[in-house]
């Protein structure tokens, strides 16, 4: 069976199969023979210092580039939301959130429905560039929704937002993913949060230094010699124990049942 | 009716006008006033090269305007010397060298301060059907592109995984950059071409809420400083083109926040004070 008839169902099913994936700039390999395989339904995170080739893989992924070397199978009609690690619009242009939105090809329902999914419901109206960052990242976790896709790719999607802010960002891309049923791709230079809910941690340096479960990557040997012995201490796998959450304002808000 | 030179002069304007105004909204908000002006620099290398050629001088001057964009976009990617100095550099040199390639033609055919400053006045029955022409495709074209051009403008590679075609998109932009540069010479000249393209937007964009409105502002505001800068030129004798860019700077300098609060406090009326909110 072809992946192209393949229907996009039951958790598992492969969204993107990568290998071998290699990308030189002027003679130097950013990217060294990568594997990665992303399925549905499981959360990936990709960490790495900076420099790894953790940006150009995501390019790559995404087809912005093409790699010049390696295989990449994907099924036809694959949607893949993309949620870029920057936003900047210049103040000269007046634009609200819901045009945003919109820009993308999104329906008027399906935007106001993507902004309750992820707590931004309150600056609908808003302008683009007067919302804080953490309700930035909202909007356009809200932009890549609007598209119901099969598989999330988030650059650094905490970057600039505060501890508290980064913990519920987490939390929402774990409660997306699960009421989508979507494959989740997260990369991130943050060592220390790295969320519960990851299924695999690949450790990037150029080359795939270790892949896995999240427990498994943190005592490997090449993950501690790239991050260094102090990564062994400080880093824990993220475990969130809250009875309360926050929208994008900061209200708190109880937890419904199940959700704890 | 075509007859009277102030017709023609106003209806060559107003062609101008309308289309400057929405392309000089995506100038601002992309940021590209100084490749706008570089690109309009490179108007009188045009005029040389219709001379030389014996083509049209609009045509001569939107293919000169394409070719310098051109060798702009690639000498960027090069990355030999940062953007700006790049754009400094080629905008002069084009003038320069623009100069110099006049002064070889037969002098008396050219008058260069027509060319530097435009002559509305003077516009042709053959001119107006150019510019008009010219103003139709441009806008036309603008219009094709909206959607994918503001979405590329508010982030590029969103715009291109959602499948916008981002490079035809903006070689379509430059295109009627290229369109406007030529028709827009003859109205108010090579160096007040970019005036036209960023007064209005300026002035619009405190009384916009929406990217189109902006854009339908501009075009107004570009319009009452085409009429209101001939008519000055007619009453008190003044230069035509630069009359309707000071029009449109005074615009500016009204639509201040700073000017609306002096206002205000001179008429004293504030039951009448506009008050605009946007919740």
């Amino acid at each position: 069976m072809s992946l192209a008839t393949a229907p996009f169902a039951e958790r598992g099913e492969v969204l993107i199969e990568a290998h071998g994936l290699t990308k030189r700039y002027g003679g130097h390999s950013v990217l060294d023979r990568v594997d990665l395989t992303l399925t549905r339904g499981a959360l990936t995170t990709v960490i790495g210092p900076n420099g790894a080739g953790k940006t150009t893989l995501i390019r790559l992924l995404l087809g912005l580039e093409k790699p010049n070397a390696g295989t990449m199978v994907k099924p036809d009609g694959l949607r893949t939301g993309y949620v870029p690690q920057r936003l900047h619009v210049d103040e000269s242009l007046p634009i609200t959130v819901r045009r945003f939105l919109a820009l993308g090809g999104a329906r008027p329902a399906a935007i106001a429905e993507a902004l309750r999914d992820v707590g931004a419901a309150r600056v609908i109206d808003s302008p683009l560039q007067s919302i804080s960052g953490g309700e930035v990242r909202r909007v356009l976790l809200a932009r890549a929704l609007c598209h119901d896709p099969d598989l999330l790719v988030l650059d650094e999607p905490t970057a600039g937002v505060d501890l508290q802010g980064q913990a519920d960002l987490y939390e929402l891309i774990d409660t997306v993913r699960r009421k989508k049923n979507c494959g989740v791709l997260l990369v991130s230079h943050d060592l220390h949060v790295v969320m519960a809910g990851t299924d695999q941690v690949i450790c990037l340096n150029n080359h795939v230094c270790c892949s896995g479960a999240p427990d498994a990557v943190s005592e490997h040997p090449e993950y501690l010699a790239l991050f260094g012995p102090r990564a062994a201490r400080t880093h824990a796998v993220y475990t969130h124990d809250h009875d309360h959450t926050h929208d994008a304002s900061g209200v708190v808000v109880p937890l419904e049942e199940g959700e704890r | 009716m075509l007859d009277d030179f102030v017709t023609r002069a106003l209806i060559a304007g107003l062609g101008v006008a309308l289309v400057a105004g929405p392309l000089g909204c995506f100038i601002v908000w992309r940021r590209m006033a100084f490749f706008g002006a570089t690109m309009s620099h490179a108007a009188l290398l045009g005029v040389s090269l219709a001379f030389l050629l014996n083509i049209n001088v609009t045509l001569g001057i939107a293919v000169a305007c394409l070719v310098t964009a051109g060798v702009l976009l690639s000498l960027t990617r090069l990355k030999v010397v940062p953007a700006d100095t790049l754009l400094g550099l080629l905008a002069h040199a084009a003038l320069a060298l623009g100069l110099v390639a006049i002064s070889f033609q037969e002098t008396l055919r050219i008058d260069l301060l027509s060319l530097l400053f435009g002559d509305i006045l003077s516009v042709s029955r053959g001119d107006l059907g150019w510019i008009l022409g010219g103003g139709v495709v441009s806008l036309g074209l603008l219009a094709v592109i909206w959607r994918p051009l503001l979405s590329a403008t508010v982030h590029e590679e969103l715009a291109l995984v959602e499948g916008v075609r981002v490079r035809l998109v903006q070689a379509v932009f430059v295109l009627v950059m290229a369109i406007v540069v030529a028709i827009a010479m003859k109205i108010v000249g090579l160096l007040l071409i970019i005036s036209m393209l960023l007064i209005p937007p300026a002035v619009a964009r405190r009384f916009a809420s929406t990217p189109e409105i902006m854009a339908g502002l501009a075009a107004l505001v570009g319009v009452v400083s085409v009429i209101g800068g001939i008519e000055a030129s007619l009453a008190w004798d003044t230069p035509a083109g630069p009359s309707i860019v000071t029009v449109a700077t005074i615009l500016f300098v009204v639509s201040l926040p700073l000017s609306s609060a002096v206002l205000r406090a001179l008429f004293k009326n504030p039951e009448k004070a506009h008050h605009h909110h946007d919740h």
